[in-house]
């Protein structure tokens, strides 16, 4: 299969050669982070501006927020939100975004940018669909946490619930603690890495990417099978765990790597091209 | 999609009407139908607190006659309580066709119950010493303002706000449910119980009573019937997991404990605040919240968990 010419070869759209099980990135989440979108604000992150959230609706403290961010302000700290719903979504921005309490549903969901730094902790679906940023939650999440992401590091310095990461389309989500069942569902790439427990159906009908387990593992899903530790992940783990100031419990060491077994889901036998549809 | 609220002190009492009232309030886009509260004052073994509704909120604009049914059915209650030998200390209208009863009995709760239920349009809603049980359509603050529960002094409590999707907008059909005929047993649920009608049947033939076509109120007469057959609460909502199909969180209280339970598959959200002195939990955060201005540390439980936990 490696050496077959492929009709998008001679198209000029790639020139990577796919080899089965390996993991092949067709886009990067660095590279994706280097991108702004034209319209965004052109902000100072030595600006910073704060305001208290106590009696403001949802709306109202992301309006506020966008007010901020057309000033000029590249560091702005939100405080007592009071776990309301749908807060600090659909930034496409570079900024520096503080809250210093705790999100309920949806935060920080439809980013593509913010480095966002939450004190307290997260309802259900933090971040999803997030393209590039960090987000970096102190406490516990909810479930559905970082499903769907596409880029970035998501941060999670506690446990979190149920199906983390489902339809992740890559980036990384970093669980500082437990995880609940069906993590990793329907993966397509990306990394994962949960430093302590993972529930049941773990990375059940993952097409790609790959799942970092710390503690212990309840169950794996269908098509998901323990993969080689390399010099490479253990390399990665260690800067990436040490970035974000995470610890598994046993120690990089004792990992367990989990990949895409590929007898259910896959795109390797899909035209990059077509990968690139899809994805 | 409902909302459920749960909260106890332990070792001390609140005014948990206010409480629940917040809590509940701060969960009303989760459902606007209905709300209901299940609180549980201070108990006293030898009385009882019955609440009792003699017709639904809707028949009341119905006709002009349900105005003189309602007084012709209290009449009838009255006489059937006096018949079996209760001895009602108290009685008072919260509403027209909503009464509480404060009484004194020794005998078998569930012929009382039967008895009383058997007066055309007539649901019991709770029975119990501790437990007084209010639901009733609108929203938090309007049903407690309405039925006057700021203040009420107690150590536990649970309500729901419910976003009709199984059966109808009613009285009937809003939780929490009374376990009947369990004095003091209530349950609110959130979620979709998938065989609800076999299960039903299996229970009916074992001669327990369904008031609505509502599938939690399954909830609350399979936990019945496990206690009747010798189970604990923790065994009796063990035993749910594994028996009841769908996807549910639901919350039960007794006299002096408050548990919860998660379907296997956690498709139904449950935050949860644990500390010494005080348990709350909620579909949302947002609802603890409503009463903890400060920072706290809440979790979500996971896939097929059960707590209890004690006053």
């Amino acid at each position: 299969m490696g050496n077959i010419s492929h009709k998008s070869h001679n198209m000029g759209l790639h020139e990577e050669q796919l080899t089965g099980r390996t993991q092949q990135r067709f886009f990067s989440a660095e590279e994706g982070e280097n991108y702004t979108y034209p319209w965004a604000h052109d902000v100072d992150t030595d600006k910073s501006a704060e305001f208290d959230a106590d009696d403001m609706t949802p709306t109202a403290i992301n309006l506020k927020i966008r007010e901020l961010l057309i000033d000029g302000h590249g560091t702005i700290t939100v405080h007592n939100p009071k776990a309301r719903h749908g807060i600090g979504v659909g930034i496409l921005n570079r900024v520096n975004l503080n809250f210093v309490g705790s999100l309920g549903y949806f935060g920080c969901g439809l980013i593509d940018g913010p480095n966002v730094r939450i004190s307290g902790r997260v309802g259900w679906s933090c971040a999803e669909n997030m393209m590039a940023g960090t987000v970096i939650i102190e406490k516990n999440a909810g479930s559905t946490f970082g499903a769907a992401i596409r880029g970035g590091d998501l941060v999670c310095k506690g446990s979190v619930g149920s199906r983390t990461g489902i339809d992740q389309k890559g980036g990384t989500i970093i669980v500082g603690g437990d995880t609940g069942a069906f993590s990793g569902f329907m993966m397509q790439r990306g990394r994962m890495v949960i430093c302590g427990n993972a529930g049941k159906n773990l990375g059940d009908s993952m097409y790609d990417g790959t799942i970092y387990v710390g503690g212990k593992i309840a169950d794996l899903g269908v098509d998901c099978v323990e993969g080689e530790m390399t010099d490479i992940d253990r390399k990665w783990l260690t800067e990436k765990l040490a970035l974000h100031g995470v610890e598994p419990a046993n120690g990089i060491e004792n990992m367990t790597k989990l990949v895409s077994g590929k007898q259910l889901w896959n795109y390797d036998n899909l035209e990059p091209s077509e990968k690139k549809l899809v994805l | 999609m409902c909302g459920i609220a749960g909260l106890i002190h332990r070792g001390k009492s609140s005014d948990v009407g206010s409480e629940m009232t917040s809590m509940l309030q701060s969960l009303k886009h989760r459902g606007p139908d209905s709300t209901g509260f299940a609180l549980y004052g201070a108990g006293n073994d030898n009385s009882y607190v019955m609440r009792l509704n003699v017709a639904e909120q809707e028949d009341m604009r119905k006709s002009y006659e349900i105005h003189q049914q309602v007084k012709d059915r209290l009449v009838k209650v009255d006489s059937r309580l006096a018949e079996i030998g209760v001895n009602v200390t108290n009685r008072e209208a919260t509403t027209e066709y909503s009464h509480r009863y404060h009484f004194n009995f020794d005998g078998d709760m569930r012929k009382l119950a039967d008895y009383i239920e058997d007066v055309d349009g007539t649901e019991i809603l709770s029975i119990g010493s501790a437990l007084e049980l209010i639901k009733d359509l609108g929203d938090a603050t309007t049903v407690s303002e309405q039925y006057n529960l700021a203040g009420f002094k107690g150590t536990h409590a649970i309500g729901h706000t419910r976003m009709a999707t199984e059966s109808d907008v009613d009285i009937r059909s809003a939780h929490p449910y009374w376990a009947y005929p369990f004095n003091d047993v209530s349950v609110v649920h959130n979620g979709q119980l998938t065989n609800y009608w076999t299960s039903r049947r299996t229970m009916e033939r074992l001669g327990h009573r369904f008031m609505s076509n509502c599938d939690s109120e399954l909830i609350a007469v399979y936990i019945a019937n496990r206690m009747t057959l010798g189970d604990d609460l923790e065994s009796a909502m063990q035993r749910s997991i594994e028996e009841l199909d769908g996807v549910f969180t639901y919350l039960i209280a007794t006299s002096d404990k408050l548990g919860m339970a998660k379907d296997v598959m956690a498709a139904k959200p449950m935050v949860l605040y644990e500390s010494d002195e005080f348990v709350g939990l909620a579909s949302e955060e947002v609802a603890i919240r409503s009463i903890f201005p400060n920072e706290i540390d809440t979790f979500d439980p996971y896939e097929g968990e059960v707590r209890v936990w004690e006053i």
